[in-house]
């Protein structure tokens, strides 16, 4: 085993850890940084988001009108203070993506183009086709080639954070292609690794979705907040999950059932104005479509599919032109994988598991309560989005809290006492044993697809879009039973090289974690908010329930859970108001 | 009526097989999946030991390119109706040694794509607070197909020079290069011309024209290639016979 | 260490595997042909300068079978030779007019039509 020292490590390069990384290389070019990711940077999920990435720069808009549709979109568990600097930073971070080559898709005049989306009042969503995320991913990666201080460790999979004397001084990864194992000491540590929508069976996320950095915060002791809310993108394929993106609801598509009928008229989206007016209708937030969706298939008005229930995505009307210019993407991904070419034929499409408004608790600076650990992007909750975020802040927000991180980050490791060495290796071994463990036990039976098919089971029954108290309960049981279960699983394949089975068996030792504090902090918010909707407890209740939930590991026994405030500055807790009337 | 299909893959375990080998696979059909469904049928509930890059499903990271029937194909993109009659053959990318059964190394790419400056360059830095560099959309047309590579190496493994000379930038990371070159943000096209216009760049080509086939964002890195081809030569006439004009 | 990485060499006959590259392959054998023909047409200009007999050897060997044949065949592949260059040239000068691409169509179309009249000033001049 190798033992390595650097000034910052990072784990994750998606959107958040390349932008933290530059972050780092620009502060302070002396400063070292190792950025560590189990799959190649291009490979992360950043570059499967497709709609844009939100940041005012109209003249008709403000900052204060994207703070207050953030604040209203996140049914008012946003931190407020978080989500002003948020909204006051994003226009530089887009447009310093600008200058680092991102091909924005632009106006006749040259300028940067925006759309609308769905709960914002004025469109300033900035957009590269439909390929957003792809764009800023790649500008990202290839931006951080320039800097010779960043240094990568790819397919390096992190399985520990180091901790000595109260402070996180580094990580212990597998080299994925030799089975060695790699001890990083840190100065300071940022982790940005996404979030776990794999935990669930049907989602929009990719195989590495596996929420690995939010278990190894937890496990450190470091809260997950808000982990109940969890958010269903209203327009996933039935069956692969694909997204459809939001941004074919901004271009004016319109969401029908089986007869036809645009129904989200019937649930306080209305009215059905044939151009996309913003704020109502397909451009509603996502949580309020979703369940207008689960309603829709209670009334028996969805459409049949061989993968289950459906609604209809109509781009007709939009022309192929439009679509072509506009939706390749989705177009192309309709053809492949739905056989419906949206220029002819509406899209069949539910609601699927997107992204993970909860996380590992942070500041707004991106700090976590453990001195030397920070957290960017969907893994980390600072909070800006609430208990629902609103489409095409994530890409920003990855923009904005993973250059704060770095910033953070560099700032901490200057002013700290070098870490000590004496730990490192003794913890490292001791993970090495746990590893080794795994590979000689012979003769168990549980497989990591059998867990894995418990786990999708259970936590879609409990903590789908509506929830229950019995269920919850149900699934806190289940969950609890998998993690004795998950301590026979038996390892299918023992080489060194390049072992999957290993690392899917590490991942579903993080999902099951992750999952607890999802389901105990679901059953214990006894309120409906955003998109935790409780069918036992329908209305939202800001007298016991404005606060974050903090769910807090315990190694052998559910998480406990406790409370904390939200920052409320200026937007005082109102209903909130979409369709026609919020014009 | 159940049909079934068979999968006959290349494997390879470094510390058990001295040489990689096949092993045959029958598993389920089913119309709407792909190939990645099928080898992740295998790995759940017949073959835990199988190891493959895959992430997204829907050909947006790259990470799953294989031989699939001898053409270089992503696993998520490529269906299984589509491969019906027969066995399925699936390998992983030509040119590339084999770290692990459908692992390749990768280590050579990274490298050229890295050599070839792929960030934009300028004389002047601008902060953000300068404001957006303005760009028509005509002028983001001129260079937003070659904006689309995914990195999958599907280029790499379809060219015969890649095959014949590990030292070929290759498709993929010139196309990259020339997608700056094009970008009216970017002046670094003579701080890229030592690798792209060198012997292993561009003039390594010889227009087979396979990369441009098999790429699955139709991304074109052939036309790329062609048209580095004359600004290339271009730019060395000029230099020559204008010895005080720089680009 | 465990890693062995396996390096599959590239054997002499890559170029059989697939369609596209027994084209290929046969697309560059026609440049040996087309240098072929060049060649010949540098003996003609020596055998110009050499005099009459050696002008009228030279075309008697062109009129004889082998000649004949030699001629068919390089004939044959220049215009295959042409006939692929030319349907690569959309791809190697992309034009544009008024913002809006030019069809691949028309670009080969221009290169048929430019050598069209070449041709016909080539025979016009040869007294044909």
């Amino acid at each position: 085993m190798d033992l390595i020292s650097t000034d910052i490590a990072i784990i994750g390069a998606g959107g958040a850890g390349l932008r933290a990384a530059i972050a780092v290389a620009e502060a302070d070019p002396s400063l070292r940084v190792c950025l560590i990711s189990k799959v190649y940077p291009m490979r992360s999920h950043t570059v499967a988001a497709e709609g844009g990435a939100a940041g005012v720069i109209k003249d008709n808009d403000s900052l204060d009108y994207h703070f207050h549709d953030t604040v209203a979109g996140g049914d008012w568990l946003c931190d407020q203070d978080a989500v002003d600097l948020f909204v006051n930073m994003a226009p530089r971070e887009l447009l310093q993506m600008e200058h680092w080559g991102c091909p924005w898709s632009r106006e006749a005049s040259g300028k940067v183009a925006v759309r609308p989306f769905g709960g914002m009042k004025i469109e300033r969503t900035w957009y590269a086709a439909d390929q957003s995320g792809f764009h800023m991913l790649h500008t990202l990666f290839q931006t951080s080639l320039k800097y010779p201080s960043i240094q990568r460790f790819d397919e390096f999979y992190s399985t520990d954070l180091l901790v000595e004397d109260g402070r996180c001084t580094g990580t212990v990864a597998i080299e994925m292609r030799s089975g060695r194992l790699l001890a990083i000491q840190a100065q300071a540590l940022i982790i940005a690794t996404g979030g776990c929508g794999r935990i669930f069976p049907f989602t929009t996320n990719g195989a590495i979705k596996t929420g690995d950095g939010m278990a190894m915060a937890y496990r450190a002791g470091v809260p997950l907040k808000d982990m109940e809310f969890i958010q269903y993108h209203p327009t996933g394929l039935p069956g692969t999950g694909i997204l459809m993106t939001e941004g074919s609801r901004g271009e004016g598509g319109l969401l029908r059932n089986k007869d036809g009928y645009r129904y989200l008229q019937d649930y306080n989206l209305g009215p059905p104005d044939p151009w996309p007016r913003l704020k109502a209708m397909e451009l509603g937030p996502r949580d309020r479509l979703s369940q207008a969706f689960w309603h829709e298939q209670k009334k028996g008005r969805t459409i049949s599919t061989p993968h289950g229930d459906a609604v209809l995505l109509d781009l007709r009307h939009l022309g192929e032109k439009k679509i072509n210019e506009r939706l390749p993407m989705v177009r192309e991904l309709a053809q492949s994988y739905a056989g419906v070419d949206p220029v002819h034929e509406p899209i069949p499409v539910r609601p699927v598991v997107h992204y993970t408004m909860g996380g590992i608790h942070t500041d707004i600076d991106g700090a976590t309560p453990l001195p030397g650990l920070f957290a960017a992007g969907e893994c980390a909750c600072v909070s800006i989005n609430g208990a629902n975020r609103l489409g095409s802040n994530s890409l920003t927000e990855l923009l904005v809290f993973g250059a704060r991180a770095g910033r953070s980050a560099a700032a901490f490791a200057k002013a700290s006492p070098a870490v000590s060495t004496s730990a490192a290796r003794e913890r490292a071994e001791a993970v090495q044993k746990r590893i080794r463990d795994l590979f000689v036990r012979n003769s168990e039976i549980e497989t990591v697809s059998g867990l894995r098919k418990t786990m999708h089971d259970t936590i879609e029954s409990g903590a789908g879009i509506y929830r229950s108290e019995a269920l919850l309960q149900e699934t806190g049981r289940v969950l609890a039973d998998l993690r004795r279960r998950y301590d026979k699983v038996q390892l299918q394949d023992r080489s060194n090289v390049f072992n999957t089975d290993l690392i899917q068996v590490l991942e579903l030792g993080c999902m099951l974690d992750v999952a607890e504090a999802i389901a105990h902090s679901a059953a214990r918010r006894k309120e409906s908010r955003g998109s935790h909707q409780r069918l036992d407890h329908p209305e939202r209740d800001d007298h016991n329930y404005l606060k974050h939930s903090l769910a807090t590991y315990h190694a052998s026994e559910p998480p406990t859970i406790s409370y904390c405030d939200v920052v409320i500055t200026r937007s005082k807790p109102a209903e909130r108001v979409y369709g026609g009337a919020a014009a | 009526m159940s049909e079934d299909v068979t999968l006959e893959i290349l494997r390879y375990r470094p510390e058990l097989d001295s040489q990689p080998h096949f092993q045959t696979y029958t598993i389920p059909y089913h119309d709407d999946w792909v190939v990645l469904d099928g080898l992740n049928y295998i790995k759940d509930h017949v073959d835990g030991t199988l190891s493959y890059r895959w992430s997204c499903h829907m050909a947006i990271c790259g990470s799953c390119g294989m031989m699939i029937n001898g053409e270089a194909k992503l696993a998520c993109h490529a269906f299984l109706r589509d491969y019906r009659h027969g066995v399925i053959r699936i390998e992983p990318l030509d040119h590339f040694p084999i770290e692990r059964d459908l692992v390749i190394v990768m280590d050579s790419f990274m490298e050229k794509l890295s050599s070839v400056k792929p960030y934009v360059i300028t004389q002047e830095n601008k902060a953000p607070s300068d404001g957006e560099n303005l760009q028509t959309p005509l002028q983001l047309m001129a260079f937003k197909q070659y904006t689309l590579c995914i990195n999958c190496l599907l280029c790499y493994a379809a060219c015969p020079q890649c095959g014949l000379n590990e030292k070929f930038v290759g498709p993929a990371a010139l196309a990259l290069a020339h997608r700056y070159n094009l970008d009216s943000r970017d002046e670094g096209n003579e701080q890229r011309a030592d690798v792209v216009a060198s012997n292993e760049g561009i003039w390594e080509c010889t227009f087979v024209g396979a990369c441009s086939e098999v790429c699955p964002k139709h991304v074109d890195p052939a036309a790329a290639i062609q048209q580095t081809k004359i600004s290339a030569s271009l730019d060395w006439f000029k230099a020559r016979l204008l010895p005080g004009a720089r680009r | 260490m465990s890693r062995r990485p396996y390096v599959r060499k590239v054997n002499r006959s890559w170029w059989l595997g697939q369609r596209r590259y027994v084209a290929y392959m046969i697309r560059e054998l026609t440049s040996v042909f087309v240098g072929l023909y060049c060649g010949l047409l540098v003996l003609g200009l020596v055998r110009l300068a050499q005099g009459h007999a050696a002008w009228d050897g030279f075309l008697a060997a062109l009129s004889s079978p082998v000649g004949v044949l030699f001629q068919v065949v390089c004939l044959a592949f220049a215009a295959y030779h042409s006939v692929t260059w030319f349907a690569l040239t959309p791809k190697a000068m992309p034009l544009e007019v008024r913002g809006e691409p030019v069809p691949p169509g028309a670009i080969i179309g221009m290169h048929y039509g430019a050598w069209a009249v070449v041709s016909l000033i080539v025979l016009i001049a040869a007294g044909i």
